[in-house]
């Protein structure tokens, strides 16, 4: 079965005043239908900008080399226009600040049927069905009212659904989830994560959760890669990741996380003790 | 909304009362006697001690400092800004009202010019950052912004109309008269808006709503017009909106520079004649110009701001 997408020593430089800055060197990995990876690393370490590498967002500055391919077709050396029908159609991206990913100037229904214009010709009738049928999904409350309000109405947590709602609405066979609970509260964060594995169990899509965040990741990926300072360090199931980790990045991360879960539980311990 | 516009209103009445008072103590300090001035380009053939009496009498420049301010206050109030000093006959607010409709003329044209020329060159250079177009309008730039605005004035004059003979070098009446004296007023506005426009773009483009909508697969071309052109337009509103008072004023120059037969030709003949109160009201005219498109423009902005406006 080949993957959903495959990157393939991919490298990302960046061509700064004659100098060229190397941000993305030799990245592997691929994930196929039905699958859910994780994507660790602390931030800096290349995360994002391999997926933009991969989708052809980043601008002239970045050399992109090696070979990323969604479905066999390789994506580098595509058309912007190919690319462009690939973005927000076969492939939902979903990013990590929702509060300023919308544009500011328009609602939300326009800022919906704008993408859907994008890459269909439906009628506005259908356009708002579907509009309406996507808020629904995503559980949110008083759709026809949301459709009318303008990004700074809505909370980051509303506002972070609406866009997984429209990642998802076209169908996509890969849906990438850059960072999507870093910026919102940890109750809307779980609600947040809930939905993706949701999205996962029932639709076969292929999923590409990124985080610095390893209790996250350990709710919804499948199986992870680590990443450090541009490079694949260590890859594996949650497991392996936990327990038998051979890079000592990766190690670096899982003690940090313990050592933070054992001061934690030091405090709640040492207000018992208090309360008693 | 209601209440922000009167209270603006409200604070703006001291404020002019500040210029123009600033203003009177300024044309009082130079030192010659409008009563002499008025008769004398009255023409009178000999200037005796008892005339220029008689006319200080008239024009009420006997009386203190003080008092002539307050009545030139109180007279504004009533809609009176008094005479003109050279040529009784004649009020000053009949003289404004003559000339006024020439310089929002040339004002206007100007404006139209500066819309039409920056806006497309500040987004094509964005759009082309660095390429050709962007290098050669900013070298057209850098030189235009260093050349006053007489001096390019004088220049067109002398190359279009001079030496091409293309169009007439000063006076109004056609459309030709109207080409030159508008593209020097527009001529330093263009600069800063197209640098204006530019810049704010750029700065939008890096912004996440642009990575968002190439996310979600929006063309390029909705993308730089309906979002990044549009919101920096929104951040240039009120900048754009105070340039039209500034052209209003700024016009001095460049209409002694073709003979156009506005304000600003009143203005200068004014300040040679001693005409305080013409000089008076066409400050205080200025004043009220700015405090109302300032005003205007910023209701504008806070009303096509979604972030700004209240929604009901
Ligand atoms: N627009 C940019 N220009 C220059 N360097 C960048 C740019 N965006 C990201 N970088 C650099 O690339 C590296 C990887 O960034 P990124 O992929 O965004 O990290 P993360 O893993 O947090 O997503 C970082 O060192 C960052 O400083
Ligand atoms: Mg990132």
């Amino acid at each position: 079965m080949i993957p959903v997408l495959e990157l393939h020593d991919l490298c990302v430089t960046l061509r700064q005043h004659r100098r060229a800055i190397e941000l993305v060197k030799g990245v592997s990995f691929s994930v196929h239908a039905g699958e859910c990876l994780g994507v660790l690393g602390e931030s800096g370490s290349g995360k994002s900008m391999s997926i933009k590498a991969a989708m052809g967002l980043l601008n002239k500055s970045f050399l992109v080399s090696g070979s990323a391919r969604f479905q066999g077709e390789e994506l580098l050396g595509k058309s912007a226009e190919e690319l462009r029908r690939l973005r927000g159609g076969k492939v939902g991206i979903v990013l990590q600040n929702p509060m300023t990913c919308f544009d500011p100037l328009y609602r939300i229904g326009q800022q919906i049927s704008e993408t859907f214009l994008a890459h269909n010709s439906w009628s506005a009738d259908e356009i708002r069905n579907r509009s309406l049928a996507l808020l629904e999904k995503m559980q949110i409350r008083n759709p026809e009212e949301v459709l009318e309000k303008y990004p700074h109405q809505l909370s980051g947590g509303m506002l972070q659904r609406i866009m997984i709602g429209i990642a998802t609405s076209m169908e996509p066979a890969l849906l990438v989830a850059d960072e999507p609970t870093t910026a919102i509260d940890a109750i809307t964060q779980f609600e947040i994560l809930d939905e993706l594995i949701r999205i996962k169990r029932d639709a076969n899509t292929a999923m590409i959760f990124i985080s610095h965040d390893l209790d996250a990741i350990s709710r919804v990926a499948d199986r992870i890669v680590v990443l450090n300072q541009g490079q694949v360090v260590d890859q594996g199931d949650f497991d392996h990741i936990l327990h038998h980790a051979s890079d000592p990045y990766t190690k670096l991360l899982v003690e940090k996380r313990a050592d933070v879960m054992r001061r934690y539980c030091q405090v709640l311990q040492g207000k018992e003790r208090n309360y008693a | 909304m209601k209440r922000y516009v009167i209270r603006r209103l409200l604070l703006a009445i001291p404020l002019l009362l500040a210029i123009s008072f600033v203003c009177f103590v300024f044309i009082n300090i130079i030192p010659s006697n409008p009563a002499e001035v008025a008769l004398r380009v009255q023409q009178m053939p000999v200037i005796t001690e008892e005339a220029i009496a008689e006319m200080e009498v008239m024009l009420g420049l006997n009386k203190p400092f003080i008092v002539r301010y307050f009545d030139w206050v109180l007279g504004c109030l009533h809609g009176d800004f008094g005479i003109n000093y050279v040529n009784p006959a004649r009020t000053v607010a009949g003289e404004l009202a003559r000339c006024l409709p020439a310089t929002l003329q040339l004002a206007a044209v100007s404006f139209v010019i500066v819309l039409v020329l920056s806006v497309p060159i500040g987004f094509l250079c964005a759009v082309y950052k660095d390429g050709w177009f962007d290098k050669i309008m900013r070298a057209i730039i850098f030189i235009s912004t260093a050349m006053p605005a007489y001096w390019v004035g004088l220049l067109l004059m002398w190359g279009i109309s001079v030496k091409l003979d293309l169009l007439p070098t000063n006076g109004s009446g056609t459309w030709q008269h109207l080409i030159l004296p508008s593209f020097t007023v527009a001529l330093s506005y263009i600069s800063t808006y197209i640098r204006l426009i530019r810049n704010n773009m750029l700065e939008n483009m890096n912004q996440d709503y642009v990575l968002y909508a190439n996310v979600r697969g929006l063309p390029q071309k909705s993308i730089m017009v309906k979002h990044i052109l549009k919101n920096s337009m929104h951040t240039c509103i009120v900048a754009m909106g105070m340039s039209i008072p500034q052209m209003i004023a700024g016009t001095i120059v460049v209409e002694n520079v073709f003979s156009w037969p506005g304000l600003g030709t009143l203005c200068i003949s004014s300040i040679f004649n001693r005409d305080l109160p013409v000089i008076q009201t066409y400050v205080l005219l200025i004043g009220v110009l700015f405090v109302v498109f300032n005003l205007v423009f910023d209701v504008l902005q806070t009303v096509s701001d979604p972030r700004l406006r209240k929604e009901d």
